[in-house]
């Protein structure tokens, strides 16, 4: 009996303590996943849900305040349905032009529609030139320096960095595009025209309510409903992880220049620690073991006391600015791979190296064809956490890296939340996601791979 | 030297030259001009300039560099023992018959493999004083959370935390120590009528005390040098320059203020302290660890 209730006890503690581990990393999945203002709401809820109601003969998701909370969960003859609310529908005024439908924005927000005097709107739109590098937003160039003659016309263009640059185009290349969302009337080169139209070319359309921010020309009003008319709908807004790249600009960047540091870094531990963990564990020389406890201190230099002097040098050699400072190091072998390796080499029976040296093997041979096959395991787990370290590094791109161009993920992370911090916690925490679930992976394609190396650098230490 | 040995030495230097030049270029070489710097004033523009133990003397009397001092220990003291017992606690539970006992370890580890600024991102939400979860669970149960990463007194806190939360590594390490303890010293334990208490301080302790001084260490190197977490989360510096660390303020000196000189200096007072509590940990632990029979 008391044997069952420890038991109980032990599972009881184990488990809230699996959940307090785990929850920080649910609930960033779970805002990642969120509309803003479910994020910031108050009871926090775990899954992004939206309310649909019928609107005009359309269900379509609204905004409520507040829910009244019902009496009995699933009771349908509670009376909490009857109770009268007050919910947010989102809309839009289209108006056709070129067989498109367009948001436009009535000057006079309180035209009546059922008339028949003309109301004036204003409408956004861009001119996208077609470049080299894709569809981009354009401006026809000042008159006086622009050539405008024989179909050809003078622009100036914004790449995807930002930069302006002027570039000849065929006058046919230039397309008047009428912006659909937010982030199209925010961008460069942006123009607004006022129309007038006659109130039945517009047409009014609702938007779903978690799209309402991203939207161009979205105007909400007031709905009356009951409880009742209300249907909840979970809906998981794996958007917010494509927007969030948006929102970081270089995400791509980000990741190529990581991608290249670790495949680097791997490459370079992986060469370099295992000749030298050969050199310290397969061959008998004099004061080898004294050389390797120098090795071995070198793992107590604290990064700072050498920091300043790896900067100076590296500025020296004009690597400051480039990846270079961050890769080129690990082809001169770390003291603790090499540890790693050397505790590893040395559990191979000498008797296979002694045999292949009677056979006429050169020590290389005995290394590449006898050694390195055998230590793939350690191998694995040497390059397993090269590749974390480099990915997970903050302190190394922090330091040596000055332009965005040459960004990290975890520095341009770091870069995101200075800039937009406080305010857009879904995108920060899709971001997040995106540089955390990688990891995570790994790990759970490597689970054994990790453990066994984690244990190995412990318990031999 | 026999003809071999000599041949062996050549080979065996050829295989660890890179580390022989990597040591020099990226070890050796850093460690003495640091060590010159901090004698130096030196703002990396301009060529450095002796100026004695001017560098040394100005930090006694400076007063950010002792609060950074302090938040550092402050932070040392806490989350070092926190996280090796909660580490052996964990440890201890998940070593017995458990079902589901890889769902468990895999999820107190996961959250120590989480890159430092996801980390930091992940924290600045839970604990955001305003929308976060961990104000809001305690709103349920009547208490008005502080603002935890705003108000000075719960920085640090708020931060060890944070570090205790990536323990998992620790975790590890004393499974496996722990898988080693023979079986048959709890059992006759147990005959004795050894509480389980009793049982973790005088069999599993000493038992597996070479891994406790191992994370020990390890815990004073990595809490000695905390920098990650409360630059990315407080800016690097905090209400108050409550989360102003060591690291940071030597970041800071060298990169933003262009004292590469007190940098410098500030660094080898870390090492010292580094080197100082290692060794009075190894001095400590001569008489506690136990190295079956190795020794």
């Amino acid at each position: 009996m008391a044997h069952r209730l420890r038991k109980m006890l032990l599972y009881v503690v184990l488990l809230t303590g699996a959940a307090v581990f785990t929850i920080p990393l649910l609930w960033m999945l779970s805002t990642a996943l969120k509309p803003i203002d479910q994020a910031m709401s108050s009871p926090p809820r775990w899954l992004a849900y939206k309310q649909l109601m019928d609107v005009d003969g359309q269900s379509i998701s609204v905004g409520v305040e507040k829910i009244p909370t019902p009496g009995t969960p699933g009771d349908d003859n509670d009376a909490g349905l009857d109770t009268p609310i007050t919910v947010q529908v989102a809309y839009q005024w289209l108006l056709e032009i070129d067989g498109e439908r367009v948001p436009v924005k009535p000057v006079d927000s309180d035209f009546d529609p059922d008339t028949d005097a003309p109301v004036a709107v204003t409408v956004n739109h861009h001119l996208q030139a077609d470049t080299q590098a894709g569809q981009r937003p354009a401006r026809i160039a000042a008159r006086g320096g622009g050539r405008e003659d024989g179909g050809q016309v003078d622009v100036t263009v914004i790449d995807a960095e930002g930069y302006m640059s002027r570039v000849t185009v065929a006058r046919s290349d230039l397309r008047k595009t009428y912006d659909q969302t937010i982030k199209d009337t925010e961008a460069s080169f942006g123009e607004i025209e006022t129309l007038n139209v006659s109130p039945a070319m517009l047409s009014k359309s609702l938007v779903p309510w978690n799209d309402r921010k991203d939207l161009a020309h979205v105007f909400v009003e007031q709905h009356p409903a009951t409880a009742g008319d209300l249907h909840e709908e979970i809906s998981l807004r794996w958007g917010n992880f494509g927007k969030a790249i948006e929102a970081m600009k270089m995400f791509p960047t980000y990741l190529k220049n990581t991608l290249f540091l670790c495949v680097m870094t791997v490459i370079g531990t992986v060469c370099s620690s295992t000749l030298v963990a050969y050199g310290f564990s397969r061959i008998e020389w004099p004061g080898r073991d004294k050389v390797f406890l120098i090795v071995m201190a070198t793992m107590m230099i604290p990064f700072p006391v050498v920091m300043v002097p790896l900067f100076t040098m590296f500025r020296d050699l004009g690597w400051i600015g480039t990846l270079k400072p961050l890769w080129v190091p690990t082809f001169f072998a770390g003291a603790f791979n090499v540890f790693l390796l050397r505790q590893f080499f040395r559990t191979i029976p000498k008797d296979l190296s002694e045999s292949a040296k009677i056979d006429g093997c050169s020590e290389i041979r005995i290394f590449w064809q006898i050694i390195l096959p055998l230590a793939r395991p350690a191998i694995t787990v040497v390059a397993l956490f090269q590749f974390m370290g480099t990915w997970n590094d903050f302190l190394g791109p922090l330091i040596y890296l000055t332009d965005q161009n040459d960004f990290t993920l975890a520095l341009g992370l770091q870069f995101f939340q200075s800039k937009s911090g406080g305010t857009q916690w879904h995108y920060l925490m899709a971001a997040s996601t995106l540089v955390v679930v990688p990891v995570i992976v790994l790990f759970f394609l490597a689970q054994k791979t990790f453990i066994e190396g984690i244990s190995m650098s412990g318990l031999k230490g | 030297m026999t003809r071999t040995e000599r041949q062996n030495l050549m080979k065996g230097l050829a295989f660890i030259s890179p580390w022989i030049v990597g040591f020099a270029v990226f070890g050796l070489y850093p460690l003495g001009t640091s060590l010159y710097y901090s004698f130096c004033d030196y703002d990396v523009l301009n060529k450095p300039v002796f100026i004695g133990t001017l560098n040394y003397q100005d930090m006694v009397v400076d007063s950010v560099f002792w609060k950074s001092l302090y938040n550092t220990f402050y932070f040392a003291i806490f989350s070092i023992p926190l996280g090796l017992i909660l580490a052996l606690l964990i440890a201890v539970m998940l070593n017995q018959e458990v079902k589901g006992r890889s769902i468990f370890r895999t999820a107190y580890y996961l959250p120590s493999i989480v890159p430092l600024v996801g980390v930091s991102m992940i924290w600045l939400w839970l604990f955001n004083g305003d929308f976060g979860l961990v104000n809001f669970a305690l709103s349920k149960i009547g208490i008005q959370g502080p603002g935890w990463l705003t108000d000075e007194a719960w920085v640090k806190p708020t931060l060890v935390m944070s570090g205790v939360w990536q323990v998992g590594g620790t975790i590890v390490i004393f499974l496996a120590a722990l898988q080693d303890v023979p079986r048959a010293l709890y059992e006759s334990a147990q005959i004795d009528g050894a509480s389980a208490p009793v049982r973790l301080l005088h069999i599993t302790v000493p038992m597996i005390s070479p891994a406790i001084y191992f994370n020990l260490v390890m815990g004073i190197i990595g809490a000695l040098q905390e920098f990650v977490r409360p630059f990315v989360m407080l800016g690097g510096s905090g209400p108050n320059r409550s989360a102003l660390f060591y690291a940071i303020n030597l970041y800071q000196n060298a990169f933003d203020y262009l004292n590469m000189g007190y940098a410098c200096a500030m660094a080898w007072v870390l090492f010292v302290i580094i080197v100082l509590m290692t060794w009075g940990a190894t001095a400590a632990s001569r008489k506690h660890v136990y190295y079956g029979g190795d020794s």
